[in-house]
């Protein structure tokens, strides 16, 4: 497209504002981490590493550490399997409800996190009388989890021929065999990348989780919120914080690499357009 | 010993493939039984329960849940101005959200798709996707911080004599625009994508100025991505009550649902179906728009 050059200047201007505006409040955050002072005031009076080993010596901020990767490796195994499940019958088979699977799959996501929350808390207390805890927190992370792999396996199936299979078949290799050695060594790259997507939607997930939680745990995200409101802890919930934004983002980025052929990892949110994008020439 | 329990065990195996092996349908059922069970079981099963529970009622003597079939909670939904002002500023803001992110993801995607080159657009994906996905608590946090009265956002804008909006309305319409901007932003880039230049050259080459080109071709072909992008900016906003809890003081749907789930939850089932039935209507209206060939 030709536009004048004050118009791609402008253009130009207007790209650097928005990343700034996407990028500034996760600078702010990390500077804070190294404030000097321990009350939040803009700019801080000096910098200092203290508050590292005082944030990792917090037993109850470990504690939430190490829920947190239970839920979130339980609620990847779980959406993993689901995931893959859903996407071979859709990819691979014809069956009279096909197009509703994606649909039924990308709900969770698509329903604000306050109704998918109330709604599963709702069943365990009311119907199921199972007591909250890190079992219905692994339940309602696995369900809008399995999207997240589902999307990223429907997308490499689509890509790789069935061809492949079908001459697996003809060779003699039954069901099994044909999967164990065609099927799932194509697949491997979009089952880490999901695993690795699921994974940090659950590690960063707060509002399903606090309607599913019990009363004597708590995920880092939840540690993170109930500290928000106690003025001497912030200088460790700053360090916390920048732990949580590297944990979450070193996954997605390395997802992203992993499926980049395929136009970068498709994420059932606004990442699955992007896969649509460069399926189209 | 060891090597005729293999042997069995492989048979086994060999006998449940010779049982799959040409029957589609055992096949897809096979695979379907774990996702259609949680799935549609599971997970739809529990929205029943909401939709059901919406109906009970509460006593108010003993605090017991009574599972009757009642209207009660959805006449205070309705009558009582004090829900009917919560359920209009969340989506009031809710439609404020959608349009200032509207506004500002596109020049960011017009660039990414039209103007960048191969390598500054990878570049510019990544930088777009990596905050969707990471760290939402910490963002909404981080904004708590800048807007306080000692933050930087009014240390940024003293020297010229202003102030930031503080906690309230305002702040909340800020974080959220802020949150889901990636959300609007990914859409508009497919959108445009699909857009071939040829048919921007040959407006211009007709004698359309940019902003006739803009207004006449771009503008009706990526507006079904528009829609898009503001499902999730639109759906996003109702439900969020961390932001409103982080940086104002108003209540939004989702305070007042948290609220009422230990001591009424009838009353909260009831409330949390408002943002279902308004995203039926909403999800209803973006098919109509063509939005659902660009999620």
């Amino acid at each position: 497209m030709r536009l004048s050059r004050r118009s791609a200047l402008l253009l130009r201007l207007a790209v650097g504002v928005g990343l700034a505006f996407i990028y500034i409040p996760l600078i702010v955050i990390a500077i804070y981490a190294f404030n000097a002072s321990n009350i939040l005031k803009w700019p801080p009076p000096g910098l200092t590493l203290d508050w590292f080993p005082k944030a990792i010596e917090n037993e109850l901020a470990r504690d939430a550490f190490l829920t947190s990767l239970k839920a979130g490796a339980a609620a990847t195994a779980i959406a993993l399997l689901l995931g893959t499940l859903a996407s071979l019958a859709v990819a691979r088979h014809r069956f009279f409800g096909r197009e509703t699977i994606s649909f039924l799959v990308i709900l969770p996501i698509a329903l604000p996190g306050i109704v998918t929350g109330v709604a599963i808390s709702n069943t365990f207390t009311q119907v199921l009388g199972v007591d909250l805890g890190l079992f219905t927190v692994i339940v309602g992370h696995a369900t809008f989890c399995i999207v997240v792999v589902y999307n990223n396996v429907v997308a490499r199936l689509r890509r790789v021929s069935t061809s492949f299979e079908e001459a697996s078949a003809d060779l003699g290799a039954h069901t099994w065999q044909t999967f164990r050695f065609v099927t799932f060594p194509s697949l491997r790259t979009a089952l880490v990348a999901g695993g690795l997507l699921a994974f940090a939607l659950s590690f960063d997930e707060i509002i399903v989780t606090t309607f599913t939680i019990g009363a004597g745990e708590e995920t880092l995200p939840i540690w993170i919120f109930r500290n928000l409101f106690r003025p001497n802890q912030l200088p460790i919930v700053n360090v916390v914080a920048v732990l949580v934004v590297l944990i979450s983002i070193v996954p997605v980025y390395l997802a992203h690499r992993l499926t980049r052929e395929e136009g970068g990892a498709a994420t059932g949110r606004g990442g699955a357009v992007e896969a649509e994008a460069t399926a189209v020439p | 010993m060891a090597t005729e329990a293999v042997a069995r065990k492989r048979s086994a195996g060999h006998r449940l493939a010779d049982l799959f092996h040409g029957r589609p349908r055992l096949q897809v059922g096979a695979l379907l039984a774990g996702p259609i069970g949680w799935l549609v079981i599971g997970y739809l099963g529990s929205l029943a329960v909401l939709l059901i529970a919406a109906f009970w009622t509460v006593d108010p003597l003993s605090g017991e849940i009574v599972r009757g079939l009642s209207i009660e909670n959805f006449e205070t939904l309705f009558n009582e101005p004090v829900y009917r002002d919560i359920i209009g500023r969340t989506v009031r803001i809710a439609a404020q959200v959608t349009l200032t992110d509207a506004v500002l993801a596109f020049p960011i995607a017009f660039y990414m798709a039209k103007l960048a080159s191969r390598r500054g657009k990878a570049i510019l994906i990544v930088a777009v996707l990596l905050p969707l996905w990471s760290s939402y608590l910490v963002k909404v946090y981080s904004w708590r911080t800048m807007l306080s009265t000692d933050g930087v956002l009014n240390w940024a804008l003293a020297p010229f004599g202003l102030h930031g909006p503080g906690f309230g309305d305002t702040a909340v319409w800020l974080v959220m625009s802020y949150l889901w901007l990636p959300y609007m932003i990914l859409p508009i880039y497919a959108g445009l994508e699909r857009i071939p230049d040829s048919l921007i050259s040959a407006s211009e080459d007709l004698g359309a100025s940019p902003f006739t080109t803009f207004r006449r071709v771009i503008l009706p072909l990526v507006f079904p991505a528009v829609v898009a992008g503001s499902i999730f900016t639109f759906s996003l906003t109702l439900g969020d009550y961390i932001t409103p809890r982080l940086v104002s003081n108003d209540q939004f749907i989702g305070n007042v649902v948290f609220n009422n789930i230990v001591n009424n939850l009838p009353f909260a089932s009831a409330l949390a179906l408002v943002p279902i039935v308004v995203m039926i209507a909403y999800l209803l209206v973006a098919r109509k728009l063509g939005a659902f060939e660009h999620i």
